[in-house]
Protein backbone atom coordinates (compact mmCIF):
# COMPACT_ATOMS: atom_id res chain seq x y z
CA UNK A 1 0.00 0.00 0.00
CA UNK A 2 2.03 3.00 -1.41
CA UNK A 3 0.44 6.35 -0.90
CA UNK A 4 -3.21 5.08 0.22
CA UNK A 5 -3.45 3.01 -2.71
CA UNK A 6 -5.18 -0.19 -3.00
CA UNK A 7 -5.82 -2.17 -5.94
CA UNK A 8 -10.22 -2.36 -6.01
CA UNK A 9 -11.84 -5.95 -6.48
CA UNK A 10 -15.67 -5.80 -6.71
CA UNK A 11 -17.34 -8.91 -6.13
CA UNK A 12 -20.61 -10.92 -5.27
CA UNK A 13 -21.49 -11.22 -1.37
CA UNK A 14 -24.17 -13.03 0.71
CA UNK A 15 -26.20 -10.02 1.69
CA UNK A 16 -25.57 -8.27 -1.40
CA UNK A 17 -27.05 -11.49 -3.16
CA UNK A 18 -30.24 -11.60 -0.94
CA UNK A 19 -30.17 -7.47 -0.95
CA UNK A 20 -30.86 -8.19 -4.59
CA UNK A 21 -34.20 -10.03 -3.85
CA UNK A 22 -35.40 -8.42 -1.10
CA UNK A 23 -34.99 -4.65 -2.58
CA UNK A 24 -32.17 -2.67 -3.26
CA UNK A 25 -33.38 0.24 -0.56
CA UNK A 26 -33.48 -2.76 1.97
CA UNK A 27 -31.14 -1.81 5.16
CA UNK A 28 -29.31 -5.32 4.67
CA UNK A 29 -28.35 -4.59 0.96
CA UNK A 30 -27.63 -0.94 1.87
CA UNK A 31 -25.57 -2.03 4.40
CA UNK A 32 -24.09 -4.93 1.93
CA UNK A 33 -23.04 -2.26 -0.70
CA UNK A 34 -21.42 0.48 1.62
CA UNK A 35 -18.53 -1.86 2.75
CA UNK A 36 -14.87 -1.84 2.06
CA UNK A 37 -12.98 -4.44 3.43
CA UNK A 38 -9.36 -4.36 3.89
CA UNK A 39 -6.57 -5.77 5.54
CA UNK A 40 -6.06 -5.22 9.09
CA UNK A 41 -2.87 -4.41 8.97
CA UNK A 42 -3.41 -1.64 6.69
CA UNK A 43 -6.31 -0.18 8.14
CA UNK A 44 -4.06 0.04 11.67
CA UNK A 45 -1.43 1.99 9.13
CA UNK A 46 -4.22 3.89 8.42
CA UNK A 47 -5.97 4.93 11.35
CA UNK A 48 -8.94 3.02 10.58
CA UNK A 49 -11.34 0.75 12.99
CA UNK A 50 -14.18 -1.45 11.80
CA UNK A 51 -17.01 1.06 10.87
CA UNK A 52 -15.03 3.95 9.99
CA UNK A 53 -15.75 5.77 7.14
CA UNK A 54 -13.28 6.27 4.37
CA UNK A 55 -13.58 7.89 0.98
CA UNK A 56 -12.37 6.24 -2.50
CA UNK A 57 -11.28 7.83 -5.35
CA UNK A 58 -10.59 6.02 -8.37
CA UNK A 59 -9.84 7.66 -11.82
CA UNK A 60 -13.35 7.22 -12.79
CA UNK A 61 -14.96 8.83 -9.66
CA UNK A 62 -15.25 8.83 -6.03
CA UNK A 63 -17.51 7.61 -3.08
CA UNK A 64 -17.77 7.34 0.28
CA UNK A 65 -17.61 3.39 2.42
CA UNK A 66 -17.26 1.92 5.84
CA UNK A 67 -14.18 -0.12 6.41
CA UNK A 68 -14.24 -3.67 8.18
CA UNK A 69 -11.29 -5.97 8.16
CA UNK A 70 -11.26 -8.74 6.46
CA UNK A 71 -9.35 -11.75 5.28
CA UNK A 72 -7.61 -10.19 2.03
CA UNK A 73 -3.75 -9.45 1.25
CA UNK A 74 -2.48 -5.89 2.23
CA UNK A 75 -2.97 -3.73 -0.73
CA UNK A 76 -6.04 -5.21 -1.43
CA UNK A 77 -9.74 -3.66 -0.95
CA UNK A 78 -12.81 -5.62 -1.45
CA UNK A 79 -16.25 -4.08 -2.30
CA UNK A 80 -19.65 -5.64 -3.09
CA UNK A 81 -20.89 -5.31 -6.27
CA UNK A 82 -23.46 -2.03 -6.37
CA UNK A 83 -24.44 1.76 -6.84
CA UNK A 84 -21.73 2.84 -4.49
CA UNK A 85 -18.97 0.88 -5.78
CA UNK A 86 -19.94 1.93 -9.64
CA UNK A 87 -18.96 5.16 -8.64
CA UNK A 88 -15.62 4.08 -9.17
CA UNK A 89 -15.64 1.68 -11.65
CA UNK A 90 -15.13 2.83 -15.62
CA UNK A 91 -17.40 2.51 -18.15
CA UNK A 92 -14.14 2.44 -20.47
CA UNK A 93 -14.35 -1.53 -22.08
CA UNK A 94 -11.46 -1.59 -24.53
CA UNK A 95 -13.38 -3.32 -27.17
CA UNK A 96 -14.65 -5.82 -25.15
CA UNK A 97 -18.00 -4.50 -23.67
CA UNK A 98 -16.37 -5.30 -20.24
CA UNK A 99 -16.25 -2.15 -18.44
CA UNK A 100 -13.74 -1.89 -15.88
CA UNK A 101 -14.91 -2.78 -12.50
CA UNK A 102 -12.13 -4.94 -11.03
CA UNK A 103 -8.90 -4.48 -9.99
CA UNK A 104 -8.43 -1.08 -10.75
CA UNK A 105 -6.44 1.38 -8.83
CA UNK A 106 -7.94 3.12 -5.35
CA UNK A 107 -6.62 6.01 -3.68
CA UNK A 108 -8.27 5.71 0.02
CA UNK A 109 -8.87 8.65 2.68
CA UNK A 110 -10.08 8.44 6.39
CA UNK A 111 -12.71 10.43 6.86
CA UNK A 112 -12.49 11.80 10.07
CA UNK A 113 -15.04 11.95 12.63
CA UNK A 114 -17.49 9.73 10.72
CA UNK A 115 -18.35 6.17 11.40
CA UNK A 116 -22.02 3.78 11.38
CA UNK A 117 -23.99 2.90 7.93
CA UNK A 118 -25.12 5.63 6.04
CA UNK A 119 -28.73 5.48 6.32
CA UNK A 120 -30.23 8.28 3.89
CA UNK B 1 -50.41 -27.05 -1.12
CA UNK B 2 -46.63 -28.70 -1.79
CA UNK B 3 -45.03 -28.70 -5.07
CA UNK B 4 -41.90 -31.09 -5.92
CA UNK B 5 -38.91 -30.51 -7.88
CA UNK B 6 -39.48 -27.07 -8.53
CA UNK B 7 -36.67 -25.09 -10.13
CA UNK B 8 -34.96 -22.06 -7.93
CA UNK B 9 -34.32 -19.23 -11.04
CA UNK B 10 -32.24 -16.95 -8.87
CA UNK B 11 -28.41 -17.86 -10.11
CA UNK B 12 -26.93 -20.29 -13.07
CA UNK B 13 -27.41 -23.63 -11.08
CA UNK B 14 -30.86 -23.52 -11.45
CA UNK B 15 -31.46 -26.39 -8.87
CA UNK B 16 -34.24 -28.75 -9.63
CA UNK B 17 -34.95 -30.34 -6.63
CA UNK B 18 -36.64 -27.26 -4.07
CA UNK B 19 -39.88 -28.27 -2.31
CA UNK B 20 -42.08 -25.01 -1.88
CA UNK B 21 -44.87 -25.24 0.55
CA UNK B 22 -47.65 -22.85 -0.42
CA UNK B 23 -50.33 -21.22 1.71
CA UNK B 24 -52.95 -18.49 0.64
CA UNK B 25 -51.14 -17.93 -2.75
CA UNK B 26 -47.96 -17.38 -0.63
CA UNK B 27 -44.19 -19.51 -0.44
CA UNK B 28 -43.60 -19.77 3.18
CA UNK B 29 -41.35 -22.55 2.43
CA UNK B 30 -38.71 -23.91 -0.14
CA UNK B 31 -36.92 -26.43 1.15
CA UNK B 32 -33.32 -27.18 0.00
CA UNK B 33 -33.39 -23.80 -1.10
CA UNK B 34 -30.14 -21.73 -0.10
CA UNK B 35 -30.04 -18.40 1.60
CA UNK B 36 -30.06 -16.74 -2.36
CA UNK B 37 -32.87 -19.39 -3.24
CA UNK B 38 -35.29 -18.68 -0.19
CA UNK B 39 -34.57 -14.86 -0.65
CA UNK B 40 -35.58 -15.21 -4.12
CA UNK B 41 -38.59 -17.52 -3.54
CA UNK B 42 -40.10 -15.65 -0.54
CA UNK B 43 -39.44 -11.65 -1.77
CA UNK B 44 -40.89 -12.76 -4.95
CA UNK B 45 -44.27 -14.08 -3.81
CA UNK B 46 -44.95 -11.50 -1.93
CA UNK B 47 -48.46 -9.78 -2.67
CA UNK B 48 -48.15 -6.96 -5.66
CA UNK B 49 -48.49 -3.25 -4.28
CA UNK B 50 -47.41 -1.61 -7.40
CA UNK B 51 -49.93 -0.99 -10.17
CA UNK B 52 -49.31 -3.02 -13.52
CA UNK B 53 -48.33 0.03 -15.53
CA UNK B 54 -46.78 3.46 -14.69
CA UNK B 55 -46.04 5.93 -17.34
CA UNK B 56 -44.65 9.38 -15.73
CA UNK B 57 -45.45 7.68 -12.11
CA UNK B 58 -48.81 7.72 -12.84
CA UNK B 59 -50.71 4.16 -12.53
CA UNK B 60 -52.36 3.02 -16.10
CA UNK B 61 -53.59 0.51 -18.20
CA UNK B 62 -51.32 -2.32 -19.72
CA UNK B 63 -52.41 -1.22 -22.87
CA UNK B 64 -51.72 2.56 -22.34
CA UNK B 65 -48.06 2.22 -21.54
CA UNK B 66 -47.71 -0.79 -24.25
CA UNK B 67 -49.00 2.18 -26.44
CA UNK B 68 -46.33 4.94 -24.69
CA UNK B 69 -43.13 2.43 -25.15
CA UNK B 70 -44.22 1.77 -28.56
CA UNK B 71 -44.02 5.28 -29.73
CA UNK B 72 -41.00 6.17 -27.67
CA UNK B 73 -39.31 3.24 -29.30
CA UNK B 74 -39.92 3.72 -32.49
CA UNK B 75 -39.55 7.62 -32.50
CA UNK B 76 -35.95 6.35 -31.18
CA UNK B 77 -32.79 6.49 -33.81
CA UNK B 78 -30.86 4.21 -31.53
CA UNK B 79 -32.62 2.07 -28.92
CA UNK B 80 -31.08 -0.44 -26.85
CA UNK B 81 -32.71 -3.18 -25.58
CA UNK B 82 -30.91 -4.63 -22.46
CA UNK B 83 -30.82 -7.00 -19.55
CA UNK B 84 -32.92 -10.40 -20.18
CA UNK B 85 -30.75 -12.32 -17.88
CA UNK B 86 -34.01 -12.95 -15.13
CA UNK B 87 -36.80 -14.24 -17.41
CA UNK B 88 -37.58 -17.06 -19.78
CA UNK B 89 -36.43 -17.74 -23.53
CA UNK B 90 -39.88 -17.12 -24.60
CA UNK B 91 -39.66 -13.46 -23.91
CA UNK B 92 -35.90 -13.06 -24.81
CA UNK B 93 -37.29 -14.46 -28.10
CA UNK B 94 -39.86 -11.64 -28.75
CA UNK B 95 -36.70 -9.07 -27.04
CA UNK B 96 -34.34 -10.39 -30.18
CA UNK B 97 -38.17 -9.60 -32.75
CA UNK B 98 -38.69 -6.59 -30.98
CA UNK B 99 -34.53 -5.44 -31.66
CA UNK B 100 -35.05 -6.55 -35.17
CA UNK B 101 -38.46 -4.50 -35.76
CA UNK B 102 -36.85 -1.56 -34.25
CA UNK B 103 -33.22 -1.90 -36.27
CA UNK B 104 -31.81 -1.16 -32.83
CA UNK B 105 -28.97 -2.96 -30.40
CA UNK B 106 -29.84 -5.69 -28.40
CA UNK B 107 -27.12 -6.43 -25.14
CA UNK B 108 -27.46 -8.66 -22.14
CA UNK B 109 -26.22 -8.97 -18.66
CA UNK B 110 -23.36 -11.47 -20.19
CA UNK B 111 -21.62 -8.26 -21.68
CA UNK B 112 -20.64 -7.25 -18.11
CA UNK B 113 -20.37 -10.63 -16.60
CA UNK B 114 -19.17 -13.36 -19.00
CA UNK B 115 -18.75 -11.65 -22.59
CA UNK B 116 -15.66 -12.61 -22.40
CA UNK B 117 -15.93 -16.12 -22.13
CA UNK B 118 -18.37 -16.21 -25.26
CA UNK B 119 -15.92 -13.89 -26.95
CA UNK B 120 -13.21 -16.76 -26.13
CA UNK B 121 -15.48 -19.61 -27.18
CA UNK B 122 -15.85 -17.69 -30.80
CA UNK B 123 -12.58 -18.18 -31.00
CA UNK B 124 -11.52 -21.35 -29.49
CA UNK B 125 -14.34 -23.15 -29.02
CA UNK B 126 -15.85 -24.68 -26.16
CA UNK B 127 -14.64 -27.90 -24.08
CA UNK B 128 -16.81 -28.18 -21.46
CA UNK B 129 -19.62 -31.08 -19.83
CA UNK B 130 -22.77 -30.97 -17.97
CA UNK B 131 -23.04 -30.63 -14.11
CA UNK B 132 -24.07 -33.80 -14.42
CA UNK B 133 -20.89 -35.75 -15.82
CA UNK B 134 -18.96 -33.42 -12.89
CA UNK B 135 -21.22 -34.57 -10.37
CA UNK B 136 -21.15 -38.45 -11.57
CA UNK B 137 -17.01 -37.98 -12.74
CA UNK B 138 -15.03 -35.13 -11.64
CA UNK B 139 -12.50 -35.83 -9.47
CA UNK B 140 -10.35 -32.26 -10.06
CA UNK B 141 -12.37 -29.52 -9.63
CA UNK B 142 -10.81 -26.04 -9.68
CA UNK B 143 -12.67 -22.44 -8.91
CA UNK B 144 -10.81 -19.83 -10.91
CA UNK B 145 -11.89 -16.11 -9.60
CA UNK B 146 -14.80 -17.31 -8.15
CA UNK B 147 -16.25 -17.70 -4.63
CA UNK B 148 -19.47 -20.23 -5.09
CA UNK B 149 -19.83 -19.77 -1.43
CA UNK B 150 -21.48 -16.76 -1.83
CA UNK B 151 -22.63 -16.67 -5.88
CA UNK B 152 -23.76 -20.09 -5.87
CA UNK B 153 -24.46 -21.66 -2.64
CA UNK B 154 -25.26 -25.09 -3.95
CA UNK B 155 -23.02 -25.46 -6.85
CA UNK B 156 -20.80 -27.13 -4.42
CA UNK B 157 -23.14 -29.65 -2.76
CA UNK B 158 -25.13 -30.18 -5.50
CA UNK B 159 -22.58 -30.38 -8.21
CA UNK B 160 -19.36 -30.60 -8.16
CA UNK B 161 -17.66 -31.14 -4.72
CA UNK B 162 -19.83 -33.39 -1.97
CA UNK B 163 -22.27 -34.33 -4.30
CA UNK B 164 -21.82 -38.11 -4.44
CA UNK B 165 -22.09 -39.77 -8.06
CA UNK B 166 -21.46 -42.75 -10.16
CA UNK B 167 -17.69 -42.86 -9.98
CA UNK B 168 -17.56 -40.42 -7.18
CA UNK B 169 -19.50 -42.60 -4.35
CA UNK B 170 -17.60 -40.74 -1.64
CA UNK B 171 -18.27 -37.36 -3.20
CA UNK B 172 -16.41 -35.24 -1.28
CA UNK B 173 -13.33 -38.07 -0.79
CA UNK B 174 -13.06 -38.66 -4.06
CA UNK B 175 -12.51 -34.88 -5.40
CA UNK B 176 -9.11 -32.85 -4.97
CA UNK B 177 -10.48 -29.30 -4.56
CA UNK B 178 -8.43 -25.91 -6.18
CA UNK B 179 -9.51 -22.43 -5.33
CA UNK B 180 -7.12 -19.45 -7.34
CA UNK B 181 -8.20 -16.08 -5.79
CA UNK B 182 -7.07 -12.90 -5.14
CA UNK B 183 -8.55 -13.06 -1.48
CA UNK B 184 -9.56 -15.63 0.68
CA UNK B 185 -13.49 -15.87 0.60
CA UNK B 186 -15.82 -18.31 2.47
CA UNK B 187 -15.46 -20.70 -0.43
CA UNK B 188 -11.52 -20.94 0.57
CA UNK B 189 -12.15 -23.90 3.20
CA UNK B 190 -13.53 -26.41 1.11
CA UNK B 191 -10.43 -26.06 -1.05
CA UNK B 192 -7.35 -28.78 -0.91
CA UNK B 193 -4.80 -26.59 -2.86
CA UNK B 194 -5.40 -22.48 -2.41
CA UNK B 195 -3.41 -20.30 -4.98
CA UNK B 196 -3.79 -16.97 -3.81
CA UNK B 197 -2.51 -14.95 -7.17
CA UNK B 198 -2.66 -10.65 -7.24
CA UNK B 199 -5.02 -9.29 -9.06
CA UNK B 200 -4.53 -8.46 -12.82
CA UNK B 201 -1.97 -11.64 -13.80
CA UNK B 202 -4.59 -14.49 -14.42
CA UNK B 203 -3.25 -14.83 -18.08
CA UNK B 204 0.17 -15.25 -17.40
CA UNK B 205 -0.50 -17.59 -14.80
CA UNK B 206 -2.69 -19.39 -17.36
CA UNK B 207 0.01 -19.45 -19.88
CA UNK B 208 2.71 -20.41 -17.97
CA UNK B 209 0.62 -23.38 -16.81
CA UNK B 210 -0.32 -24.74 -20.17
CA UNK B 211 3.59 -24.47 -20.73
CA UNK B 212 4.09 -27.07 -17.59
CA UNK B 213 1.55 -29.11 -18.75
CA UNK B 214 2.83 -29.34 -21.94
CA UNK B 215 6.39 -30.28 -20.38
CA UNK B 216 8.44 -26.62 -21.28
CA UNK B 217 10.44 -25.21 -19.27
CA UNK B 218 9.50 -21.88 -17.26
CA UNK B 219 11.53 -19.72 -15.41
CA UNK B 220 11.08 -19.02 -11.64
CA UNK B 221 11.61 -15.43 -12.36
CA UNK B 222 9.19 -15.20 -14.79
CA UNK B 223 6.35 -15.87 -12.39
CA UNK B 224 7.60 -13.19 -9.56
CA UNK B 225 4.79 -10.83 -10.00
CA UNK B 226 2.33 -13.82 -9.83
CA UNK B 227 2.12 -14.16 -6.01
CA UNK B 228 2.98 -17.87 -6.77
CA UNK B 229 5.50 -19.92 -7.13
CA UNK B 230 7.13 -22.52 -9.89
CA UNK B 231 6.85 -24.88 -7.34
CA UNK B 232 2.95 -24.53 -6.39
CA UNK B 233 2.27 -23.73 -10.40
CA UNK B 234 3.97 -27.16 -11.27
CA UNK B 235 2.31 -28.88 -8.46
CA UNK B 236 -0.79 -27.76 -10.07
CA UNK B 237 -0.13 -29.05 -13.96
CA UNK B 238 0.78 -31.75 -12.45
CA UNK B 239 -2.93 -32.70 -10.28
CA UNK B 240 -4.30 -30.98 -13.45
CA UNK B 241 -2.65 -33.43 -15.95
CA UNK B 242 -2.92 -36.76 -13.82
CA UNK B 243 -6.58 -36.74 -12.79
CA UNK B 244 -9.27 -38.65 -14.36
CA UNK B 245 -11.47 -36.19 -15.20
CA UNK B 246 -10.97 -32.90 -14.71
CA UNK B 247 -13.02 -29.47 -14.70
CA UNK B 248 -12.04 -25.39 -14.68
CA UNK B 249 -15.06 -23.22 -12.98
CA UNK B 250 -14.36 -20.17 -15.34
CA UNK B 251 -15.16 -17.14 -12.93
CA UNK B 252 -15.84 -13.21 -13.07
CA UNK B 253 -12.26 -12.82 -11.70
CA UNK B 254 -11.15 -13.96 -15.00
CA UNK B 255 -13.50 -12.01 -16.83
CA UNK B 256 -13.88 -9.07 -15.14
CA UNK B 257 -10.32 -8.71 -14.57
CA UNK B 258 -7.45 -7.02 -17.01
CA UNK B 259 -7.11 -9.69 -19.76
CA UNK B 260 -10.84 -10.27 -20.44
CA UNK B 261 -11.20 -12.76 -23.28
CA UNK B 262 -7.88 -13.11 -23.35
CA UNK B 263 -8.12 -14.54 -20.01
CA UNK B 264 -10.67 -17.05 -20.97
CA UNK B 265 -8.88 -17.72 -24.33
CA UNK B 266 -5.83 -18.95 -22.37
CA UNK B 267 -8.31 -21.09 -20.08
CA UNK B 268 -9.89 -22.42 -23.17
CA UNK B 269 -6.49 -23.45 -24.53
CA UNK B 270 -5.08 -25.06 -21.15
CA UNK B 271 -7.98 -27.40 -21.26
CA UNK B 272 -7.65 -28.30 -24.97
CA UNK B 273 -3.91 -29.05 -23.88
CA UNK B 274 -4.71 -31.25 -21.28
CA UNK B 275 -7.16 -33.16 -23.31
CA UNK B 276 -3.84 -34.82 -24.51
CA UNK B 277 -3.37 -36.33 -21.08
CA UNK B 278 -7.28 -36.88 -19.69
CA UNK B 279 -10.24 -35.81 -19.94
CA UNK B 280 -11.08 -31.96 -18.95
CA UNK B 281 -13.74 -29.58 -19.50
CA UNK B 282 -14.03 -26.24 -18.67
CA UNK B 283 -17.67 -24.36 -17.49
CA UNK B 284 -18.07 -20.56 -16.87
CA UNK B 285 -20.28 -20.16 -13.43
CA UNK B 286 -23.02 -17.91 -15.04
CA UNK B 287 -24.43 -15.82 -12.41
CA UNK B 288 -28.17 -14.77 -13.34
CA UNK B 289 -30.92 -17.63 -13.69
CA UNK B 290 -31.27 -17.46 -16.92
CA UNK B 291 -28.37 -15.18 -18.83
CA UNK B 292 -27.14 -18.75 -20.26
CA UNK B 293 -30.70 -18.99 -22.22
CA UNK B 294 -30.27 -15.26 -23.47
CA UNK B 295 -27.12 -16.21 -24.95
CA UNK B 296 -28.42 -19.28 -26.59
CA UNK B 297 -31.45 -17.55 -27.70
CA UNK B 298 -29.70 -14.27 -29.07
CA UNK B 299 -26.98 -16.90 -31.04
CA UNK B 300 -29.76 -19.26 -32.26
CA UNK B 301 -31.61 -16.11 -33.82
CA UNK B 302 -28.77 -13.77 -35.05
CA UNK B 303 -25.57 -15.91 -34.87
CA UNK B 304 -24.08 -13.93 -31.85
CA UNK B 305 -24.12 -13.84 -27.89
CA UNK B 306 -24.47 -10.38 -26.88
CA UNK B 307 -24.09 -7.15 -28.14
CA UNK B 308 -25.95 -7.32 -31.56
CA UNK B 309 -27.01 -4.74 -33.93
CA UNK B 310 -29.82 -4.76 -36.13
CA UNK B 311 -29.41 -0.94 -37.76
CA UNK B 312 -28.69 -2.36 -41.13
CA UNK B 313 -31.40 -4.29 -41.32
CA UNK B 314 -29.25 -7.86 -40.64
CA UNK B 315 -27.19 -8.42 -37.50
CA UNK B 316 -23.61 -7.31 -36.86
CA UNK B 317 -21.91 -8.11 -33.60
CA UNK B 318 -18.81 -6.03 -31.98
CA UNK B 319 -17.87 -5.94 -28.62
CA UNK B 320 -17.18 -2.21 -27.63
CA UNK B 321 -19.29 -1.35 -30.05
CA UNK B 322 -22.84 -2.55 -29.49
CA UNK B 323 -22.66 -3.49 -25.91
CA UNK B 324 -24.97 -1.69 -23.05
CA UNK B 325 -22.08 0.45 -21.82
CA UNK B 326 -20.61 1.63 -24.56
CA UNK B 327 -23.38 2.63 -26.28
CA UNK B 328 -24.70 4.30 -23.30
CA UNK B 329 -20.65 6.09 -22.58
CA UNK B 330 -20.57 7.85 -26.02
CA UNK B 331 -24.13 8.94 -25.61
CA UNK B 332 -25.54 6.87 -28.69
CA UNK B 333 -28.49 5.76 -27.22
CA UNK B 334 -31.82 7.61 -27.76
CA UNK B 335 -34.03 5.24 -25.94
CA UNK B 336 -33.43 2.24 -23.26
CA UNK B 337 -35.71 -0.70 -22.73
CA UNK B 338 -34.68 -2.74 -20.12
CA UNK B 339 -35.93 -5.87 -19.01
CA UNK B 340 -35.36 -8.33 -15.93
CA UNK B 341 -32.43 -6.21 -14.78
CA UNK B 342 -31.08 -3.74 -12.98
CA UNK B 343 -28.95 -1.45 -15.26
CA UNK B 344 -29.40 1.79 -13.01
CA UNK B 345 -28.20 -0.33 -9.82
CA UNK B 346 -24.99 -2.18 -11.47
CA UNK B 347 -23.50 -0.60 -14.51
CA UNK B 348 -20.67 2.13 -14.19
CA UNK B 349 -22.18 5.72 -12.97
CA UNK B 350 -20.61 7.18 -16.04
CA UNK B 351 -23.08 4.79 -18.00
CA UNK B 352 -26.25 5.37 -15.56
CA UNK B 353 -25.90 8.78 -16.15
CA UNK B 354 -27.42 8.11 -19.87
CA UNK B 355 -30.00 6.26 -18.75
CA UNK B 356 -31.51 9.60 -16.70
CA UNK B 357 -30.70 11.58 -20.06
CA UNK B 358 -33.01 9.33 -22.71
CA UNK B 359 -36.76 7.96 -22.63
CA UNK B 360 -36.37 5.04 -20.42
CA UNK B 361 -38.54 1.81 -20.52
CA UNK B 362 -38.42 -0.96 -17.72
CA UNK B 363 -40.01 -4.53 -17.73
CA UNK B 364 -39.03 -5.93 -14.19
CA UNK B 365 -40.54 -7.82 -11.56
CA UNK B 366 -40.07 -5.69 -8.38
CA UNK B 367 -39.36 -2.07 -8.18
CA UNK B 368 -35.73 -1.41 -8.82
CA UNK B 369 -33.59 1.69 -9.59
CA UNK B 370 -34.09 1.37 -12.91
CA UNK B 371 -38.14 1.24 -13.11
CA UNK B 372 -37.99 3.83 -10.79
CA UNK B 373 -35.95 6.58 -13.36
CA UNK B 374 -38.18 5.07 -16.07
CA UNK B 375 -40.51 6.92 -18.13
CA UNK B 376 -42.69 3.86 -18.28
CA UNK B 377 -42.89 0.91 -16.62
CA UNK B 378 -44.50 -2.36 -16.30
CA UNK B 379 -44.14 -5.10 -13.63
CA UNK B 380 -43.93 -8.82 -14.30
CA UNK B 381 -44.64 -12.22 -12.88
CA UNK B 382 -41.79 -13.54 -12.21
CA UNK B 383 -40.50 -16.71 -14.29
CA UNK B 384 -40.45 -19.46 -11.97
CA UNK B 385 -43.55 -18.54 -9.76
CA UNK B 386 -45.94 -16.36 -11.16
CA UNK B 387 -45.24 -17.49 -14.73
CA UNK B 388 -43.62 -20.19 -16.29
CA UNK B 389 -40.78 -20.97 -19.57
CA UNK B 390 -37.84 -21.90 -20.06
CA UNK B 391 -34.43 -21.05 -18.56
CA UNK B 392 -30.54 -22.74 -19.38
CA UNK B 393 -28.71 -23.82 -16.43
CA UNK B 394 -24.74 -22.67 -17.04
CA UNK B 395 -23.94 -25.55 -18.27
CA UNK B 396 -26.55 -24.91 -21.45
CA UNK B 397 -29.05 -27.56 -20.03
CA UNK B 398 -32.45 -26.21 -20.63
CA UNK B 399 -35.30 -26.75 -18.02
CA UNK B 400 -39.04 -25.80 -17.57
CA UNK B 401 -39.85 -23.63 -14.99
CA UNK B 402 -43.06 -23.98 -13.86
CA UNK B 403 -45.90 -21.76 -12.75
CA UNK B 404 -46.40 -21.89 -8.66
CA UNK B 405 -48.98 -19.26 -8.23
CA UNK B 406 -51.24 -17.00 -9.70
CA UNK B 407 -49.82 -14.60 -11.75
CA UNK B 408 -51.01 -11.00 -11.24
CA UNK B 409 -48.63 -9.27 -13.52
CA UNK B 410 -48.72 -10.30 -17.25
CA UNK B 411 -45.34 -12.15 -17.88
CA UNK B 412 -41.86 -10.45 -19.77
CA UNK B 413 -43.35 -12.86 -22.39
CA UNK B 414 -46.49 -11.68 -22.80
CA UNK B 415 -45.51 -7.28 -22.23
CA UNK B 416 -42.89 -8.19 -24.73
CA UNK B 417 -44.93 -9.96 -27.60
CA UNK B 418 -47.92 -7.40 -27.13
CA UNK B 419 -44.94 -4.11 -27.55
CA UNK B 420 -43.17 -6.28 -30.75
CA UNK B 421 -46.99 -6.05 -32.29
CA UNK B 422 -47.08 -2.67 -31.93
CA UNK B 423 -44.00 -1.60 -32.79
CA UNK B 424 -45.01 -3.75 -36.02
CA UNK B 425 -48.33 -1.98 -36.96
CA UNK B 426 -46.56 1.54 -35.76
CA UNK B 427 -43.53 0.96 -38.69
CA UNK B 428 -46.06 -0.67 -41.26
S1 LIG C 1 -27.70 -22.32 -5.60
FE1 LIG C 1 -28.70 -20.85 -6.95
S2 LIG C 1 -30.34 -22.00 -7.95
FE2 LIG C 1 -29.65 -23.23 -6.18
S3 LIG C 1 -31.05 -22.64 -4.53
FE3 LIG C 1 -29.24 -21.28 -4.37
S4 LIG C 1 -29.78 -19.46 -5.59
FE4 LIG C 1 -31.24 -21.07 -6.13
Amino acid sequence: MADNTFTLITGRSGAQGTGISWGKEGEGYREAVQLVELNPADMECLGLQEGDAVRLISRYGATEALCRPGNLPTGLAFMAFGPVANQLTGAETRASGMPDTRGFEVRLEPVLNRRGVDKR
Amino acid sequence: MQIEAAICAFCGCLCDDIVLTIESDRIVQAKNACALGKAWYTAHSRPPDLPAARVDGKSVEVEEAIEAAAILLTKARYPILYGLSSTSCEAQRHAVALAEALGGCIDCCTSVCHGPSGMAVQGFGEPTCTLGEVKNRADLVIYWGSNPAESHPRHMSRYAVTSKGRLTPNGRKNRTVVLVDVRSTPSSRFADLLLTVRPGIDFEILWALRALVLGRKVEPAGLAETGITLAQLTHLAELMKNCRYGVLFAGQGLTQSAGNQMNLSAAILLVRDLNQFTKFAIIPMRGHGNVTGVDQVLTWQTGYPFGVNFSRGYPRFNPGEFTMVDVLRRKEADAVLSVASDPAASLPAEAVQRLTEVPLIAIDTHESETTRLARVSFMASTVGIRASGTAYRMDNVPLFLKQALTSIYPSDEEILGRLLERVRELKA
